[in-house]
């Protein structure tokens, strides 16, 4: 075996790069629940991937065929319901472990210096994935994908002179019809996934370039002992392994317990109006994105202007990829910055899930009121870090991780 | 890891007893993928059974239905041809229908149920093509001794009027024979086992 392994190792660096990336790669000793959402993410991947190839032996890109082969799926190809489900239930949990590690880097800082490329190739990844789940909402041909595609890519109609064009390019029709499904199936197979895993290897690479960051905000590389070892880094294999596969078994069984009992989850996984077929003349009474959208689309219809409101949504995403640079403090992690950063992050994320909240209902005079206060919030947040941050009060960091056992 | 800091066995155990669960989970989640890829069930149902009505179909001559996405054929046999299906060692490669290729009820001398309606699958066993009929003695093409039977077009198989194969065919055996039974004596239900009437 020993033998073999040499053999190997000589002609490609196994054993090297198990290493540097596994047993030797020193993370700090301290991560806590919020650092298993990038393992988790990467598990959703590949299961998407694996879902979306045996989904596709039975899928029909198709607008006569579409609806009907989904359908087909459910009902005729032998356990063709569970990887469906499996499929459709793991973009919501793609996104709800995404938004959880996102939220993570933001209460630890770790976009800051010297992560900010990693942050960026993270966002980089988010927008992806929206395009990736918002295509992939089409082909399953219903009244909401239907619809759904149909106002987004009415939206880069609000474009101003070139807007109406680039819809009619997008469409590839004068409606949403069999070009756009045929295209946006080939997105959503092919070009978006492959994109997707080249981001994912370059954030990888980043992370192992910088190493993690942890809870308390400090570089343990800057405490190494005789033999080159941080202090408080333990090997990722296999603490973090064992550690990501427990947290595996524990996501699994939530997971598994919406798949198999409440896959549409009252509407919210599956729309309700999904179950009709597409039908080009006839809109549903109440559409609304999937959940994940809805923070952005409250922000859309905040605005009552049309561009206004396109900008306004492009601009909620922008600004977070700006975010290390607005963010002055050198103090990463939240435990040790002032109150002042603490409540600005509570507001933010209440105006993130209020706005959630209100892009999944229907229009009000009070919601959109609310609509307005939150998106207020949303960008207040970001200009109030930028001026509060380079001045702020902050605690003392420790030299060594802690520990809260 | 260092000798100081070697696993104990109740660690080795765990990790074991956790490697053997991990691995049978995962080949139990291999199942519901691959069977997505088996055939669903309207690929099923269009294989479920077909019934052939064979009322109007005249002595000697000749029917093919589509089973399974098959040729089925079906021959009325005359007096005459029932005479000329003997069971012949000097030609016939497996004149006693011995192989696995029929339902056991049709393992006879004329490998049918009823003589005089011979059904079989019309897939040549060498490579798939589907052979012609060829009822007619000592004909030009088959030479004078060809007592009738059916030609494969793409190999030159041939086979006697109860497709059994000639000796030194390249189709290795017997054409096969579909389950099938009688429903009526007039209705023959191809694709399963069944109580003949």
């Amino acid at each position: 075996m020993s033998k073999f392994i040499s053999w190997i190792d000589e002609r490609l660096p196994v054993s090297n790069f198990v290493k540097n990336h596994l047993s030797q790669y020193y993370a700090p000793k301290n991560f806590n629940i919020f650092y298993y959402f990038g393992a988790l993410a990467i598990f959703i991947f590949i299961l998407q991937i694996v879902t979306g190839i045996f989904l596709t032996i039975n899928y029909k890109p198709d607008a006569a065929q579409a609806f009907a082969s989904v359908e087909y799926i459910m009902r005729d190809v032998e356990w063709g319901w569970l990887v469906r489900y499996l499929h459709s239930t793991g973009a919501s949990f793609f996104f709800i472990v995404i938004y959880l590690h996102m939220f993570r880097a933001m209460l630890y800082g770790s976009y800051k210096n010297p992560r900010e490329l990693l942050w960026l190739f993270g966002m980089v990844i988010f927008v992806l994935l929206m395009a990736e789940a918002f295509m992939g909402y089409l082909l399953p041909w219903g009244q909401m994908s239907y619809w759904g595609a149909q106002v987004i890519i009415s939206l880069f109609g609000a474009i101003p002179y070139v807007g109406e064009s680039l819809a009619l390019w997008i469409r590839g029709d004068y409606v949403i019809s069999d070009a756009t499904l045929n295209r946006f199936f080939a997105f959503h197979v092919i070009a978006l996934p492959l994109l997707l895993f080249a981001l994912i290897y370059l954030h990888l690479a980043a992370l192992h370039t910088t190493g993690s960051n942890n809870p308390d905000g400090i570089e343990i590389k800057n405490n190494k002992d005789e033999n080159g070892i941080p202090k408080d880094g333990i090997p990722f294999h296999p603490y973090y392994t064992v550690k990501d596969i427990f947290g595996l078994s524990v996501f699994l069984i939530i997971f598994m317990f919406v798949v198999f009992f409440i896959p549409e989850l009252g509407g919210y996984f599956l729309e309700k109006d999904n179950f009709v077929p597409a039908d080009p003349l006839k809109t549903p009474e109440h559409i609304v994105p999937v959940w994940y959208f809805t923070p952005f689309y409250a922000i859309l219809r905040a605005i009552p202007d049309k561009l206004g409101g396109v900008l306004a949504m492009g601009a909620a995403i922008f600004v977070l990829f700006i975010l290390p640079w607005l963010d002055r403090c050198s103090v990463k992690s939240f435990r040790y910055r002032s109150t002042t950063y603490k409540t600005l992050l509570a507001l933010f994320v209440i105006s993130f899930i209020g706005l959630g909240y209100i892009g999944m209902n229907p229009v009000t005079p009070v919601l959109t009121w609310l609509g307005r206060l939150f998106t207020f919030i949303y960008f207040g947040f970001f200009v109030a870090l930028y001026i509060t941050s380079a001045n702020e009060k902050t605690k003392d960091i420790p030299d060594r991780v802690t520990m809260h056992d | 890891m260092s000798d100081s800091n070697k696993p104990s066995n109740r660690r080795k155990f765990l990790t074991n007893v956790t490697q053997i669960m991990g691995g049978i989970g995962g080949i139990f989640a291999l199942i519901p993928f691959l069977s997505t890829m088996s055939p669903s069930e309207k690929a099923k149902s269009a294989g479920a059974p077909v019934e052939i009505d064979v009322s109007s179909l005249q002595p000697g001559s000749f029917k093919v239905v589509e089973w399974r996405g098959k040729p089925v054929w079906v021959v009325r046999r005359t007096a005459e041809m029932i005479e000329n299906t003997l069971e012949d060692n000097d030609v016939l490669s497996d004149p006693k229908s011995t192989g696995e290729h029929q339902p056991e009820y049709t393992k006879n001398k004329y490998r049918s149920i009823n003589p005089e309606f011979l059904v079989l699958l019309g897939v040549c066993t060498h490579l798939g093509c589907s052979p012609l009929y060829k009822p007619n003695a000592k004909s030009a093409e088959l030479g004078l001794d060809w007592k009738g039977g059916f030609f494969c077009p793409c190999h030159g198989s041939k086979f006697d009027l109860s497709g059994r194969v000639h000796k030194a065919m390249p189709a290795p055996y017997n054409l096969e024979v579909p389950p099938y039974y009688f429903a009526s004596s007039s209705r023959i239900i191809v694709g399963e086992d069944g109580k003949d009437v």
